[in-house]
């Protein structure tokens, strides 16, 4: 037995030490609770949806979320609003759909099946009118940034004004969360500048946290589930593993021998 | 072996037998004596057989899903993510699969090494045991390709361009490997083919190492060869199957732990952003398992001898059964020896941890100091060893004491039952 447990103290040693070395950069990000971090947790509903509302309102109109569909905004598991809530907010974008049956191209209201809709035709367009940089696609944006979601918080609330021996060009600010501290994203939240639909007051934090919940949902849209089916995936395990060990004691006692 | 012994009791298993004797097959399988010795160390056998059986299983889902071109290869993940019904969960598994994969096989490389299984009568199933670990880098370097993320691109691109240095023939060698002038979509859909191919590859190989295995019988702790069936050695069936079984829950819930709850942990963020041609990462770094030899390519200042470099890292495996010339096994009996074994260790996890690290300054000093030891290992201390080291008396068998009550004896027990 003593050998299973050095095999295990090797398996964490090596793991530890290689996401050690993953995340190498130490980068002392602003920290804030987040409910979906721990073994059991969850999405923060309400604050999930503050958070679409600030990226309707705010990030979208630079930032596409091309993997994402409307439908997905009332499945279990994310912020969970009404179909017809959903069906609203859909109607409210126009898709380009065809060619019908004349042979030509239209413009509908989107449908819970649409994907949402992008600010912008493609990636030449959107650098085009962002001073030559394409604000990144946000379906992924959680997971494709080492210091996941407490880099984006952070990123959001990173605007300084820089430092005397920085030299900034037009349309470049100065942000010192940001990989060289230079970024051509204006800084995108201020307090109150949208009013939330609950009341909640509007401050800069409360936003940064809520939009970056949403992020992490549009990034892992089934992380509940799979919180809940790891815990009775894991558990399972550990009976079995307790069942099979004690019928194992017992077939090796047939013999002088340990196991 | 014993299974031209077996009968099967009803006619027509009997009628079945003669034509095709799967029965007497299984009936070896389950009686194959083993040495009732072995430690939890030799349990990653079994554990390595679930991990391919877990990647080709995962991964021929994924197939049904993914599509191999270069402008949709991103999206139809995301597809598998979002939309297909457990798709994140097959896509985690086949993911961690790889690094579980590669964790199993290094601990039974490394259990290889310290109790001397390599050695005769056993060098066909170490070598084979080589290729299908050259095979597994392969598979495991074309899957990173597939999702088409940065790192999968720029990944191939540096690895693929290690053949340019070939003399001569370099240049064309990687504009056939890559079907085109650059890697793109050709590159992407040669590498989904072959990285369909490779596993059924490692699982014909994994047949003949475990066919090769079951001719000489299990190497085991004490490193002696043994009579079989005698009192050393218990059946397969059940003895080794549950104590393999238990081995393998305990692992499968490190393997559940990363798959639910961590599950990007051990990739890079960097392959959740679409590749781009364009765009160049500021690091680029393989995956873990792959980051001691990386360290070796690296150390070298010359392109060519630095493939060579890491080409010979892996062979010089190959040839491990004829450089180390003592002809005790187990390391328990060889006191020098364990100690350049830890040594040897100690070098590889440095040159992962190198790997991952910019080649520069202190970090290159080391990385070149711990190549040149990986290879002073194998060709210099083992070959001197087996000539030079005094070995502690082996005993007789696994249950007997050293004839003559040599207080070794007392010693090897101890040693047994710690393991």
């Amino acid at each position: 037995m003593n050998n299973i447990f050095k095999i295990i103290y090797l398996i964490i040693f090596i793991i530890t030490g290689t996401i050690q070395v993953n995340s190498a950069e130490k980068i002392d990000y602003l920290k804030t609770d987040w409910s979906f971090k721990s073994l059991f947790g969850k999405f923060d509903r309400a604050s999930l949806q503050r958070g679409y509302q600030v990226y309707k309102e705010v990030c979208a109109s630079c930032h596409s979320m091309k993997y994402v569909s409307f439908r997905n905004l009332s499945e279990p598991g994310g912020p969970e609003f009404t179909e017809e809530q959903v069906k609203a907010i859909a109607a409210s974008y126009e898709v380009n759909d065809g060619p019908n049956s004349e042979g030509e191209m239209f413009l509908r209201p989107a449908k819970l099946s649409d994907k949402f809709v992008m600010p912008y035709e493609n990636v030449k367009a959107a650098q085009a009118a962002n001073g030559g940089a394409y604000p990144p696609d946000m379906s992924v944006l959680a997971k494709a940034r080492s210091g996941g979601v407490d880099y984006i918080y952070s990123l959001l609330l990173g605007y300084e004004d820089a430092p005397s021996d920085v030299k900034l060009d037009d349309g470049v600010y100065y942000n010192k969360f940001m990989y060289g501290n230079k970024i051509k994203m204006a800084e995108p939240i201020t307090d109150d500048l949208i009013e939330y639909g609950d009341g909640t007051p509007a401050t800069k934090e409360q936003m940064a946290k809520d939009v970056t919940t949403f992020l992490m949902w549009a990034a892992e849209p089934h992380l509940e589930s799979r919180h809940k089916m790891g815990f009775k995936a894991i558990l399972y395990l550990i009976i079995l593993t307790v069942l099979v060990y004690f019928s194992m004691k017992k077939i090796w006692s047939r013999i002088e021998s340990e196991v | 072996m014993s299974d031209h012994e077996y009968t099967p009791k009803s006619k027509f298993g009997k009628w079945f037998n003669d034509r095709l004797p799967l029965l007497s097959l299984a009936s070896h399988l389950t009686d194959y004596p083993t040495p009732k010795n072995l430690n939890y160390w030799w349990t990653f056998g079994g554990i390595l057989t679930f991990c391919l059986i877990t990647q080709i299983v995962t991964g021929l889902t994924l197939a049904m899903h993914y599509i191999a071109h270069a402008d949709m290869a991103f999206e139809s993940v995301e597809h598998i993510m979002r939309d297909v019904n457990y798709g994140w969960l097959i896509r985690y598994i086949h993911a961690n699969g790889a690094s579980m994969f590669f964790l199993a096989v290094y601990i039974h490389i490394f259990r290889s090494l310290f109790y001397g299984s390599y050695k005769s009568p056993r060098e066909i199933i170490w070598i084979l045991g080589i290729i299908i670990y050259l095979l597994m880098m392969a598979a495991a370097f074309m899957g990173y390709v597939l999702p088409w993320g940065q790192m999968s691109f720029w990944g191939a691109t540096v690895i693929t361009n290690l053949f340019s240095a070939i003399p001569l023939v370099g240049e064309g060698i990687v504009n056939w490997l890559w079907g085109g002038y650059s890697v793109d979509n050709p590159t992407l859909t040669r590498f989904f083919t072959l990285h369909y191919l490779i596993p059924f590859l490692i699982l014909g190989l994994v047949v003949l190492h475990i066919w090769a295995l079951h001719v000489p019988g299990n190497n085991n702790p004490v490193g002696i060869d043994i009579k079989k069936p005698s009192k050393d050695t218990v059946p397969f069936h059940p003895y080794i199957v549950i104590k393999d079984g238990f081995a393998l829950l305990m692992f499968m819930i490190v393997f559940a732990f990363f798959v639910f709850y961590t599950p990007n942990i051990l990739g890079h963020a960097d392959n959740y952003i679409e590749a781009n041609p364009l765009v160049t990462p500021a690091h680029i770094v393989p995956e873990w398992y792959l980051l001691p030899f990386y360290a070796i390519l690296r150390s070298v200042p010359d392109k060519l001898l630095g493939v060579i470099a890491m080409l010979s890292a892996i062979l010089i495996l190959a040839a491990l059964p004829w450089l180390d010339t003592s002809k005790i096994r187990s390391a328990v009996f060889r006191p020098l020896y364990k100690q350049f074994y830890w040594i040897l260790v100690a070098d590889v996890l440095i040159l992962g941890y190198v790997g991952a690290m910019p080649a520069e300054g202190l970090y290159l000093l080391i990385a070149r100091v711990a190549t040149g030891y990986y290879f002073i290992h194998f060709l210099v201390v083992l070959p001197i060893l087996g000539f030079k080291e005094k070995t502690m008396p082996l005993p007789l068998s696994i249950t007997e004491p050293v004839l003559g009550g040599s207080p070794m004896a007392s010693a090897v027990k101890k040693k047994e039952s710690l393991n």
